[in-house]
């Protein structure tokens, strides 16, 4: 069953991979004393900017897009708008969210929208390929029912283990061992990379090995 | 319902978690013991001569005036000229400054550091006996006792001198009836800023021109209270030291050649003007030393002590006036007031360096022999060794003298040190002081590698003793933990068993009980008959642990028992332990947080730790019922088969009413969470960390604007808090009846808040602003607290004796008869919509009442025709409006003892309440908990957690934090401005002000069982679980109607919330026991365990209290419902 799916899913998520992979060391050739840590809010830009970037085009060409229902120019343009505004929302939400977790709020505040910018990225930006700008069916994929292909089941393994990576990643900051890496907000960008990367082998692997039990209602 | 096994139970848990506590704690924790060995003249020898009668020699100076100003900090004493504009505290000691520049041979200004802790009594003990006073003394600064020790006042007496006291009082209570003259005055009022300097003041000069004494001890308290109450930064500071500078001034002027001055600070003050911690602003205090005639030999040199230890101040001043060194001391002279060997001439009368310095080692070496020697804590070695870090090689010897005293007394009284490498730290001793003696009687000066040995012997003693001496007992550790270990298993048992141990009706209880008195009398009567003695502790420790292990024993059987009948059922109990179920975020946000409790920056970030736990967890219900598709109506779609999902308990309009309150109610949660992170205090671990603003009483602000504006925003918070309170308990109709709770509600609570307003404004006026009126002032100061009090009593009793909140009307009334009460006046008293007024009617009451009295009275059944006879107003509320009003009147009664700016931190404690409280009704009835489980009232795991940190979270954020400088003292003089008399009264002002929202909370706990049924009204439920379709909503009556399940319910939801605080004692607990030589084990760990430990005894007790008021009021419901079936029949 869906064999097909999962062989596609797998090597869309190598490719993003591979484009994370690029995101980081690309960088270090070209731009001098470029480094995780020190120059963090670089490869927090390019790692976002090249999971955007490959994402969409994956995506796209796919066709796992939900088609749309009009075909005209405006309808398209509209869809686009207002998948752009959502993912600007969806970092401003990640960024009151952070703060609310006990980020500085006014310190650091350029850090603390970068990593909501990484967040979106990983997570909100996958929701916008897969489901379209369509929040109710956001909040219908995060139910146990609510998965309606492999692609949302998958959708569901991603955004989790980003979450929680990212979540995880706060925990190292109170420690008192003063690591260049404990530095807000390395940890949890860094995390939260690690849980995306965890979530896109985890996702097709899950699924391969679930795949008997695996029931989709039909559309 | 049954109230008494739910009671004796909850007792009996409590009880075993106290043994734990108390073993483990009796382990960890040791109280000095003090030694009542006195020096006398004939023990100090002379060195080379014979025995001869050294207090006969004539003494270098005959007299000395000791002038103590508590809490001068080295910073207040220096002086900077290049200093242009200087804060407050700078420069207003020039006249120290001045005397040591230009008489450089007559005085010296040193650091003088105190030992922690830094507390005024702890430091008097210091430096008179000379020896460190420990941690668990901290408890006794509000009744100081007599010191038994060896110390400097005493041998003052012992030769003929004539001590006169004046100033602060702790003196007299330290050395009653040994001063030739005292004059004590009051200490404890912090705000009083002059009456004990004035005193001394007026007493102090002509004192020094009469002849009648010989040293004179006067302490000055000003300077320390103005730090307590405005901080160093502050005007108030600068008049203060400038009269001080003033006193120094005129007492030097009248000083005569054989007079020794000194003047010395007890400790410092950290930047906000507290102390009793262990930082260097709080330990680094100034000594000065001044006399007329010349009094250090040799000019300031490379060799000066960059800062003196407070305890060789005992020392230096015995050998200066000629009396020998007290018995415990472990301070040593201080050199440089002494002339170098071969200077002795020059000094008449005066000791030499060396000479000096052997009387001292003579002093501690002398009780060598003895093996009745000093039984010293452990700490204190560990302070004594990093005193050892800047000690220079002229120094050493006299460690390592002291040093070994205390290593063979120490092996004398514990055998915790490895034998064999004692003998061998022995004979090196032996030695080292064999090739000294030789040294000393030859006049060379000691050779560099005899200092180098000397100093590698301290290492190897020091290196041996830290390995050893920790001399924490083991045994009582481990059987603590032990204990703690298996309480909190037993706890979530029974938890897990709570209905099972209802039904059979507590006897459950008696066995354990039985077997833990017999197993404490066993083990008493073997003590008794092997020692000699009985010692409680383990007695308690064998009584608890048989009674826990019974209790394990008998539930694993009878879960066998269970599995066996029951085959089923069995995968259910035993996965209990599986990682898959301890995964889960409700039971991981607690593994988290105890997990945290072990290692020290999370101790330290523990405000903010626990915050993020608590919002995580909050997320948490929202995303969690999504995942289940409880949080959205379901869609109807057509072609979803309808037996896909379960068919929708609850029509789409009450599940999206129902979101949306849970919505709502976690935003308040998430705002009330990050407001209160910014009511924190700061530990001084925290590098970079200002303290909350709101922390400091009002009267220390000095904008006039910002003090106005932040009094308006408390008494704002506080009317908030009463409105909120008193719309709460008017919606549910509980405010109609003329009982005492809402006499309460009506009119002590807002008296209340007024008084405490009022009180706000009085006690944040400045003293100097309405001159006439201070009398006034000071009245209300000690009235209204004192009214509040007073109220606050009167309502929690009313409360108690008449807890009912319903207001009948028999309808019977209002068809027939006319004159019962008029409508319209009832109406407009509550405010109630006729809609609404429906919802508060019980109409079958009549019903309810008979089944719910079938087992009681089963006579009462005859009218069963007589239907809808009485209507009950508030009666859906009636045990949680009681315990609501108890919580709301306590929060004030709290509030009272906090500063002013608290009032918004407790605010946000009671809307995060409301939010939770809110929440978890919600979730319940989205999840349609009880429409699965028929009639169960169950509380799950996600809200009694979220209950538990929100207690530790308010704690952080009523500014409070686990360490014992942050104690806010304050609290103790709210209505008792001048101090107390007994310890009694202070001391648990502090603890309730400390715990404040481990009271709260745990007193609200019983809340969680009664919110999901008081919400729901809203939903207007079908009830389709409790089998009876079309009737009105019953709201907390289904607990009348299932008393066995109420019980169950309520011990659960008790044993639950013990379970979870039990669990952060033992992982506290357990921090200490592995950490235990950890290098924050007393910084951090320690005062944790205390806090921690505390906290739970306290929470446990209140949450005792609010379960026993939730019986109470079932009681008085019975009552109430046999009052009414006469009245309903007739």
């Amino acid at each position: 069953m869906w064999d097909h799916e999962i062989r596609a899913m797998a090597s869309t998520h190598a490719i993003i991979a591979a484009s994370v992979f690029m995101a980081t060391v690309l960088p270090a050739v070209f731009v001098p004393g470029f480094s995780v840590y020190g120059t963090h809010l670089l490869w927090l830009y390019s790692a976002s900017g090249a999971v955007t970037v490959v994402s969409v085009a994956v995506f796209w060409l796919l066709g796992i897009t939900p088609p749309a229902k009009k075909h005209t120019l405006g309808y398209k343009l509209s869809r686009l708008l207002r998948s752009c505004l959502y993912f600007f929302l969806s970092c401003l939400f990640f960024h009151a969210v952070v703060v609310l977790y006990g980020a500085p709020l006014i310190e650091y505040a350029l850090e603390t929208f970068s990593l909501a910018v990484l967040l979106t990225s990983l997570t909100t930006l996958r929701c916008l390929c897969v489901l379209g700008p369509n929040v109710q069916a956001w909040i219908r994929v995060f139910s146990r029912h609510g998965a309606m292909s492999v692609w949302d089941t998958c959708l569901q393994i991603t955004v989790a283990c980003t979450v929680v990576g990212a979540w995880v990643g706060a925990f190292p900051i109170p420690l008192d061992w003063d690591r260049p890496w404990q530095v807000w907000p390395v940890s949890c960008s860094l995390g939260a990379m690690i849980g995306f990367l965890t979530g896109l082998v985890a996702a097709p692997a899950w699924i391969h090995y679930h795949r008997k039990q695996l029931t989709y209602k039909c559309k | 319902m049954k109230g008494l096994p739910v009671l004796s139970l909850l007792l009996w848990v409590c009880a075993v978690y106290f043994v734990g506590i108390y073993l483990f704690v009796g382990g960890f924790l040791l109280v000095r013991l003090e030694v009542n060995r006195t020096s006398t003249c004939g023990d100090v020898l002379q060195p080379g001569e014979e025995p001869g009668d050294f207090c006969r020699a004539r003494p270098r100076f005959r007299r000395a005036v000791l002038l103590i100003i508590d809490a001068l900090k080295i910073d207040f004493a220096r002086f900077d000229p290049n200093n242009t504009a200087p804060r407050p505290y700078e420069n207003k000691l020039p006249v120290l400054e001045e005397t040591v520049s230009f008489r450089p041979s007559h005085s010296r200004l040193y650091p003088f550091r105190a030992d922690p802790p830094t507390t005024t009594m702890q430091r008097i003990k210091g430096f008179t006996t000379g020896s460190l006073p420990t941690f668990v003394d901290v408890g006794n600064n509000f009744a100081s006792s007599a010191i038994l020790e060896d110390n400097l006042i005493h041998q003052f007496g012992q030769v003929g001198k004539r001590v006169v006291f004046m100033g602060d009082d702790t003196w007299e209570n330290l050395f009653p009836k040994r001063f030739h003259r005292s004059l004590p005055f009051p200490s404890f009022n912090v705000k009083d800023l002059h009456t004990v300097d004035n005193g001394i003041l007026q007493h102090l000069y002509t004192t020094m021109v009469g002849d009648d004494w010989d040293v004179l001890v006067a302490h000055f308290l000003g300077v320390d209270h103005c730090g307590h109450r405005f901080g160093p930064d502050h005007p108030a500071m600068a008049d203060k030291l400038t009269q001080m500078d003033g006193v120094i001034r005129s007492v030097m002027d009248r000083l005569q050649n054989d007079t020794l001055l000194v003047v010395m600070g007890d400790h410092g003050m950290t930047d906000t003007g507290d102390h009793g911690g262990e930082s260097q602003k709080e330990t680094d205090a100034a000594i000065f030393l001044y006399s007329p005639s010349p009094l250090f030999p040799a000019p300031p040199s490379q060799s000066e002590p960059d800062v003196v230890p407070q305890t060789d101040l005992v020392p230096t001043l015995a050998l200066l006036l000629g009396v020998p060194i007290p018995y415990s001391n472990v301070g040593q002279v201080l050199l440089p007031l002494f002339p170098s060997h071969g200077q002795t001439k020059d000094v008449v009368g005066g000791l030499s360096q060396l000479e000096a310095l052997w009387i001292n080692a003579k002093q501690v070496i002398r009780s060598v022999r003895s093996c009745l020697a000093p039984l010293v804590n452990a700490r204190l070695h560990i302070f004594m060794f990093s005193n050892c870090v800047y000690l220079t090689s002229s120094h050493v010897t006299f460690l390592f003298l002291k040093v070994n005293r205390f290593l063979e007394t120490y092996s004398g009284m514990a055998k915790d040190i490895p034998p064999e490498s004692l003998s061998q730290l022995k004979d090196e001793f032996s030695r080292l002081s064999s090739e000294y003696l030789t040294t000393v009687r030859e006049g060379r000066s000691p050779s560099p590698q005899l200092a180098a040995s000397l100093q590698a012997y301290l290492t190897s003693v020091r290196d041996t003793c830290r390995a050893t001496w920790a001399r924490f007992n083991p045994l009582k550790m481990a059987a603590g933990l032990a204990i703690l270990a298996f309480a909190c298993l037993m706890c979530f048992i029974l938890s897990e068993l709570s209905l099972a141990l209802i039904r059979e009706n507590g006897s459950g209880l008696k066995v354990p009980v039985l077997v833990a008195l017999t197993a404490g009398v066993c083990v008493a009567a073997g003590q008794l008959l092997t020692q000699g003695y009985v010692e409680l502790a383990w007695c308690l420790a064998a009584a608890a642990l048989s009674s826990e292990l019974l209790f394990l024993w008998r539930a694993s059987q009878s879960r066998t028992n269970a599995v066996a009948k029951n085959e089923s059922k069995s995968p259910k109990c035993t996965s209990w332990l599986t990682p898959r179920h301890l995964l889960v975020p409700p039971l991981l946000v607690p593994i988290l947080r105890c997990a945290s409790l072990l290692s020290d920056s999370y101790v330290i970030a523990e405000g903010r730790a626990v915050t993020f736990l608590v919002f995580s967890l909050a997320l948490y219900i929202p995303i969690h019922l999504n995942w289940d598709g409880l949080l959205l109506p379901p869609i109807h779609d057509p072609l979803k088969a309808a037996g896909l999902l379960p068919s929708a308990a609850l029509p789409p309009s009450t599940v999206r009413k129902e979101s949306s309150t849970l919505l709502a109610c976690l935003g308040l949660l998430v705002g009330s969470l990050y407001l209160s992170l910014s009511f924190h205090g700061c530990r001084e671990e925290q590098g970079s960390c200002q303290p909350s603003p709101f922390l400091s009483p009002l009267s220390r602000l000095q904008d006039t604007q910002l003090k106005n504006l932040h009094y308006i925003l408390s008494v704002c918070s506080l009317g908030l808090w009463t409105y909120l309170l008193r719309r709460c308990l008017r919606h549910y109709g509980n405010l109609n009846s003329s009982s005492g709770t809402v006499f309460t509600a009506r009119w002590i609570l807002p008296l209340l808040s007024v008084c405490l307003g009022l009180h706000w404004a009085v006690s944040s006026t400045p003293e100097d602003s309405f001159r006439n009126l201070a009398e006034l002032i000071s009245l209300a100061q000690l009235a209204l607290p004192r009214v509040a009090f007073f109220l606050l009593g009167l309502g929690l009793l009313l409360i108690w004796l008449d807890p009912l909140t319903v207001f009948v009307k028999t309808r019977a009334a209002a068809t027939t008869r006319g004159p019962s009460l008029p409508p319209p006046r009832y109406r407009a008293s509550t405010g109630i919509s006729p809609q609404a007024e429906l919802h508060h009617l019980i109409p079958q009451i009549y019903q309810r009442m008979r089944r719910s009295l079938e087992d009681g009275e089963p006579s009462g059944g005859g009218e069963v025709d007589n239907r809808p006879a009485v209507e009950a107003y508030g009666l859906g509320t009636v045990y949680s409006a009681p315990l609501l009003l108890f919580c709301g009147l306590l929060g004030i009664g709290l509030l009272l003892l906090h500063p002013e700016g608290m009032a918004l931190s407790f605010l946000l404690l009671l809307l995060e309440m409301g939010a939770l409280l809110h929440i978890h009704a919600s979730s319940t009835t989205l999840s349609g908990l009880h429409g699965t489980y028929t009639g169960g009232f169950y509380v799950p795991w996600t809200p009694v957690v979220l209950w538990s940190l929100a207690a530790t979270q308010f704690f952080h954020a009523t500014g409070h934090l686990p360490t014992f400088p942050s104690i806010q003292w304050g609290a103790a003089f709210v209505g008792f401005p001048d101090g107390h008399t007994g310890t009694l009264l202070p001391a648990s002002l502090v603890t309730l002000n400390t715990f404040a929202s481990h009271i709260l909370f745990a007193v609200g706990c019983p809340l969680l069982l009664f919110w999901p049924l008081v919400c729901e009204i809203r939903g207007s439920r079908g009830g389709r679980g409790c089998g009876e379709e079309g009737e009105d909503a019953v709201m907390e009556m289904r607990l009348r109607e299932n008393p066995q399940q109420f019980s169950s319910a309520l011990l659960q939801l008790s044993t639950r919330y013990l379970f979870i605080l039990g669990a952060q004692v033992f992982a506290s607990v357990c921090a200490a026991a592995i950490l235990r030589r950890h290098l924050m084990v007393w910084k951090v760990f320690a005062p944790k365990l205390m806090f921690e430990a505390s906290g739970f005894v306290v929470s446990s007790v209140s949450l005792l209290i609010g379960v026993t008021l939730v019986l109470r009021v079932d009681v008085a419901v019975g009552r109430w419902f046999k009052r009414l079936i006469p009245d309903a029949s007739r």
